[in-house]
Order: structure tokens, then C-alpha cells, then sequence
């Protein structure tokens, strides 16, 4: 996995591993081939046919392991990992309207999830309103539709938030919908201190990856940096940004390149607190990560150990972190949704049981496997309780959460995660020759790497040098039928209607001030935030709260995109 | 004139669905198989597309889907191309789009629906044998 000509001289007994290949394993070879001439992982990475002690030449397990709970992380951010408490089983769901999604929670929180995750549909992640132009066909889709203040109190009716934790999958318009969550508290009678959860607040995957933004980046830091100071004093359980892989991944990443991007967003948020004023101790704790996991089962495990590895030497070497809290890289993982096919589905069930037991093996503290149905639609209630049962089985059945890191040591393992931090490595300095990620972005430079990546791994699959059971070998006539949800067109209309009925019983007079009053705070350096609790407060819309910021901030356009 | 005249197409994203790794490697796909191809960008509206096939005088357009709007956008597309006089040409389209929903978008005029799994080959060819250039 190393630069390998080394001596490979480590004896075992009394013999090499040249001794070896020049014996036994000569004489195998010659009667009896290897299937390909070389092989690789799912990102082209080339494996090994053997690792030994050759390939952990120099490998200090005091630098590169240590001990779990302690720096550098390699092993897991807790000393006692599953044995003490098992990972967060947090599956995303989110549909139609605020009731359907409400009813959905319910239904998990009564089959034993132990998290919420909410799903937005595209309007409100962009930052409009189930009325805009664009939006049409897209109202309630993808995710739960929340235009105000009155659709989020709907959807955590009769869930007590000072006693669940809830993640919310949501970006540049973060700040409004955590802003929501606050209000729905509030009323509640929840104090901000107890409240616990995630929002995903990563703007700069967005214009990487996931496509999903409103204003350019400088302007969208700043949102962020003020939720972060914000949060910091008023909310403190909250975890502040999500940095995120996973969409990297979908977008066809190598496993290396999701590793590095996400890292360098990471370098990113942290930079740009630290230059806002804020002591990287105060607020780096809060931060989380989100990665992908895909089919190359030790790949993916040895990505999340080189993650947590990378993260302690960054946050303590570049940012200067004395607490230890700052240095642990926290991980939630989601199985990848684009390994999955539409081919066969009911084999999607195995391919996230054999993701689902990488992240695990990898350490994760949360994780969302997919259900059997995502290529086709969003899941029912059925494939979603098949997905949690699959956590389940590995958590309650498979034995693999008895031990802590119990893949430490592995010749192959530890190579290959010192094989992904090298290349991440190498991609960061490259974008800290570019001047940072923000510059990098602007150029293009993630995006095209991962363009590249992503026709490359399409082209392998066409030609069939990667496998995809069921699409490009193992084929079956037809495409198995799966019962899957329909959102049908009444949850639009309905949607409006409220809207509608919302923007017809607010006080108007406390709505125009309070959005006026944000305007003002944005256009000086005042804190953003608590002018967007009083305007969610006074039932102003997603979109009109974007809408009064890109007064200022302007809008982002993404630059022609090369083929 | 001849018959030599390269088949254009419009690849295209409609809506604000981001995902854009499909729409990409297609257009690119396309592209290297010796079509002259367009590519929108994200974010766009059925009258930005057909304003663009109009003027860019395309072939072809397909576009790629995967919000969940597919049964609104593409009527509506196939609606605007008409009313611009470009009924002849030939939409088609792929993305997260169940079976059930094909149907409906074939009698709407889309000529074809590729679901996940497709290869570019497959499309590549199934243009070839689909989209013929609209003047001579």
C-alpha cells in the first residue's frame, strides 16, 4: 500500500516474504493464475495480494494508534466504544407535510429509534417558498415542506424536545430553520440550554457536491460563524455544522477525495471562527462530521479511522486546540445511496448490511442505513423498518460491537488507512496552495476532481471492469416491482393553502419590523441570529427571510461547468 | 447541405434538483461518442430549456430528474416546445422515475425514460437510432 520496494526482509520464523514469493507462492501462480492482473478498491486504489510486517515499516502505534478515547483517535473517540453505549441509530425521514412527516416520527420513535432526522423537501433547502416559480412539482417531495413557523410546530407536535435529539438535514438556510426549532422550544417551554442535535449548516459541500445554496460564500461564512457564536452561548449541546462527506461521495468521489474535501471543509469552518473571534475551544467541541459509507468494506473503515486520525493533528498542530474535546472527530455515517440499484432491490438490503458493518468497524457514533427502495423513490414505512432492523442485527446479533477497534493492527487495515491519509493529505496542500477551500471552490478544483472520478468509475462500470451485481453481471429480465410511497399532488395544494392562511392571521406589524430589523443587522456586523428568531417568531417565511438577506448578500451563481 | 450536419443535443436540469452527477456524465458521455451537446446547468425552468433548444437549434433534449417533479416538468416542457415550434424535437429523459410514472410520460410525448442501471452505451446508441437531425 506504501511505496513498497522497500526490503521486504521482516521475517516471519525464519523465512521473507520475498523468500515466499519466490517459492510457494511462484509455483501457485504459475498453475493457477489470479482472476485480474491487478486489483483495486472501489475508488481505483491499487490492494495488495499480501501485507505483512513490510508494509508497517516505521509505524509507531503510539503515533498512529494509541488507545481509544485518546489522542490520535485512530482507535475511537470513546474508551469503551459499543461496550459502553451503542451508536445512535438515527434514520432520516421526511415527506409531504409537516403531519405526515410528525405521524413518521412517531412511528419510529415507537420502534425504537432513538433520534430524529429531518428531511427537507428542495424548496425550503434552497431557501424558498412553496409558492416560488421554481418550486412547482417540488412541494413535499423530497422531504417535509416548512415554510414558517406554523409548519415546524406541526411537525414536532407531541415530541417533547428536551428529550430527543434531532439532526436536521439542512444548509444555506440553517440559521432560519434552527432559528424554528428554537421558537418550537420556546413554546414548549424548553429551555435553549438542553436542547440537543445537528444541523447540517455545510455551505461549502453545497458548492461542491450537493448543489444547494442561496448567497456566495464569503456571506454565507458569516451566517455561519454567527449560528456558531450564537450557539456557543445559548445552545451549547447543539452541534453546529455538520462537515460533510457524504454528498461528495454521492457525487462521485474516490473514498480519498471525500476524506480530503471534507477535511479541508473542515480547516475551513474552523479558520473562518477563528478569524471571526471565536476561541477555537468554546466552539470546536460542537463541530461533527458526516461521512459516507460505501461497498469497499475495509476501504470504508480504513477512511473513518484515517478521518479521526487527520482531524486531532489538524485541529491540534494548525488550529493549536488544547482540549482534547476539540480534537475528536465525532461521526455520524449514512450507507452510500448511489451503490444502491434499481435492478433487483431486495440485494440492496446486503449491500447496506455489508456498509452498515464498515461503519460500525470504522466507529461511528451515529448511523442512517438506507432502505432497499431509494433508487426508486423515497422509502415506506416497511423498507424503512427493514433498514433499522439491519442496524440492529449487527448491533444486537453480529458480535462486532464487543470490541473496540477490533480491526487495529491488521497489516492490511493500518496500511490502507495510512495509504487514504497520505493521498487526502496531499489534496489538502493542494488546495492550501490554492489560498484555501474557498478559493479552490471558486476555481472549480473539488469540482472537477470529482467529475473526473465520477466518469471514470461510470466507465468502469460500462465496461464491466467493476462489478455491479444485477446490472452489469448476474442480470435478471425484470426490474423487481417494490410498492413505493407516492406523494400525491393534494400535498402541494395544501401546502399553499396554509402558506397562504399563515401570511393572511400574522401581525403584520411585527412581521415588517422584524425583517427590516434583520436587514439592518446584516448590513452592519451586528449578529444575525437573533433577528432571525424574531422574524421566525413573527411567522416570516423561509423564503422571505432569504429573500431580505439576498438584499444584501446577493445571490451565488455557479460558474460554467466544464464537461 | 448534407447529411453530415452533427446531431445536437440539450442536456438539462430543471428545477432546483442539484444532483447533477448523471446530467454530467451523460452530456460528457455523449459529448466523447461525437454529438455537439449543450449543457444548462442546474436550476433551470421548462422556458429557459426551450428557449435554449429554440435558439440553439437542438435536436434532442434530455433531461435528467431526480426531485420527484418529472411528472410536472416534463408535460410542461413538451407543452412549451410545441408552442415554440419545436414539436419535433425529441425529448427524453432519466432519473429517479418509478416504472408506474413512464406510462403517463410516454403518452405526454417523451420518448423515452432511462432508470438507473442504464449504461452510456445504452443511451449513446438508443440516441443514434432516435434523434435525427431536424434539417437537411
Amino acid at each position: 500500500m506504501k511505496p513498497k520496494n522497500g526490503a521486504r526482509t521482516s521475517t516471519i520464523g525464519s523465512r521473507t516474504r520475498r523468500d515466499w514469493e519466490e517459492t510457494t507462492l511462484r509455483q501457485t501462480l504459475e498453475s493457477r493464475p489470479e482472476r485480474k492482473p491487478s486489483f483495486t478498491t472501489v475508488s481505483s486504489l491499487p490492494v495488495e495480494r499480501l501485507c505483512t510486517p513490510d508494509d508497517l515499516k516505521g509505524w509507531e502505534p503510539s503515533r498512529k494508534l494509541g488507545f481509544p478515547g485518546e489522542p490520535p483517535f485512530t482507535r475511537g473517540v470513546h474508551p469503551t466504544m459499543y461496550r459502553g453505549r451503542l451508536w445512535t441509530m438515527r434514520q432520516f425521514a421526511g415527506f409531504g407535510t409537516a403531519e405526515d412527516t410528525n405521524r413518521r416520527f412517531h412511528y419510529l420513535l415507537e420502534h425504537g429509534q432513538t433520534g430524529l432526522s429531518v428531511a427537507f423537501d428542495l424548496p425550503t433547502l434552497m431557501g424558498r417558498d412553496s409558492d416560488d416559480p421554481l418550486a412547482e412539482g417540488e412541494v413535499g417531495r423530497e422531504g417535509v415542506a416548512i415554510d414558517t413557523l406554523a409548519d415546524m410546530e406541526v411537525l414536532f407536535k407531541a415530541i417533547p424536545l428536551g428529550r430527543v435529539s434531532t439532526s436536521m438535514t439542512i444548509n444555506a438556510p440553517a440559521a432560519v430553520v434552527l432559528a424554528m426549532y428554537l421558537a418550537v422550544a420556546e413554546k414548549q417551554d424548553v429551555p435553549l440550554a438542553a436542547l440537543e442535535g445537528t444541523v447540517q449548516n455545510d455551505i461549502l459541500k453545497e458548492y461542491i457536491a450537493q448543489k444547494e445554496w442561496i448567497y456566495p460564500p464569503a456571506p454565507s461564512l458569516r451566517i455561519i460563524t454567527d449560528m456558531v457564536a450564537f450557539c456557543t452561548d445559548h445552545v451549547p449541546k447543539w452541534n453546529t455544522i455538520s462537515i460533510s462527506g457524504y454528498h461528495i461521495r454521492e457525487a462521485g468521489s474516490t473514498a480519498a477525495q471525500e476524506l480530503a474535501f471534507t477535511l479541508a471543509d473542515g480547516i475551513g469552518y474552523v479558520q473562518a471562527c477563528v478569524d471571526a473571534g471565536l476561541d477555537v475551544d468554546a466552539f470546536a467541541p460542537r463541530l461533527s462530521f458526516f461521512f459516507n459509507s460505501h461497498n469497499d468494506f475495509f476501504e470504508e473503515i480504513a477512511k473513518l479511522r484515517a478521518a479521526r486520525r487527520m482531524w486531532c493533528v489538524i485541529m491540534r498542530e494548525r488550529f493549536h486546540a488544547k482540549s482534547p474535546r476539540s480534537w475528536m472527530l465525532r461521526t455520524h455515517v449514512q450507507t452510500a445511496g448511489c451503490s444502491l440499484t434499481a435492478q433487483q432491490p431486495i440485494n440492496n438490503v446486503v449491500r447496506v448490511t455489508i456498509q452498515a458493518l464498515a461503519a460500525v468497524l470504522g466507529g461511528t457514533q451515529s448511523l442512517h442505513t438506507n432502505a432497499l427502495d431509494e433508487t426508486l423513490a423515497l422509502p415506506t414505512e416497511d423498507s424503512a423498518r427493514t433498514a433499522l432492523r439491519t442496524q440492529q442485527i449487527v448491533a444486537e446479533e453480529s458480535g462486532v460491537a464487543n470490541s473496540v477497534d477490533p480491526l487495529a493492527g491488521s497489516y492490511f487495515v493500518e496500511s490502507l488507512t495510512d495509504r487514504l491519509e497520505q493521498e487526502a493529505l496531499d489534496t489538502i496542500r493542494r488546495i492550501d496552495q490554492i489560498g484555501g477551500i474557498v478559493p479552490a471552490i471558486e476555481q472549480g478544483f473539488p469540482q472537477r476532481e470529482i467529475a473526473e472520478a465520477s466518469y471514470l468509475y461510470q466507465k468502469q462500470v460500462d465496461t464491466g471492469e467493476k462489478t455491479v451485481v444485477g446490472v452489469n453481471r448476474f442480470k435478471e429480465g425484470d426490474t423487481m416491482k417494490a410498492s413505493l410511497l407516492k406523494i400525491g399532488p393534494e400535498v402541494e395544494s395544501g401546502q399553499l393553502e396554509r402558506l397562504r392562511s399563515v401570511r393572511a392571521s400574522r401581525d403584520r406589524q411585527r412581521h415588517a419590523r422584524a425583517l427590516e430589523a434583520l436587514e439592518g443587522a446584516a448590513r452592519t456586523g451586528t449578529n444575525l441570529m437573533p433577528g432571525i428568531l424574531e422574524a421566525v417568531r413573527a411567522y416570516a417565511s423561509v423564503g422571505e427571510i432569504s429573500g431580505t438577506l439576498q438584499k444584501v448578500f446577493g445571490t451565488y451563481r455557479e460558474g460554467r461547468v466544464p464537461l | 447541405m448534407t447529411g453530415e450536419r452533427k446531431v445536437r443535443l440539450l442536456v438539462g436540469k430543471v428545477g432546483l434538483d442539484g444532483h447533477d452527477r448523471g446530467a454530467k456524465i451523460i452530456a460528457r458521455a455523449l459529448r466523447d461518442a461525437g454529438f455537439e451537446v449543450i449543457y444548462t446547468g442546474l436550476h433551470q425552468t421548462p422556458d429557459m430549456v426551450v428557449a435554449t433548444a429554440v435558439q440553439e437549434d437542438v435536436d434532442g433534449i434530455g433531461l435528467s430528474l431526480l426531485s420527484g417533479a418529472h411528472n410536472t416538468i416534463f408535460p410542461k416542457l413538451i407543452r412549451l416546445l410545441a408552442d415554440k415550434g419545436g414539436a419535433d424535437i425529441v425529448v427524453f429523459g432519466g432519473g429517479i422515475i418509478p416504472e408506474d410514472d413512464v406510462p403517463a410520460l410516454r403518452k405526454a410525448g417523451v420518448r423515452m425514460i432511462f432508470t438507473p442501471g442504464t449504461t452510456t452505451r445504452e443511451v449513446i446508441d438508443w440516441v443514434k437510432a432516435n434523434v435525427p437531425p431536424r434539417h437537411r
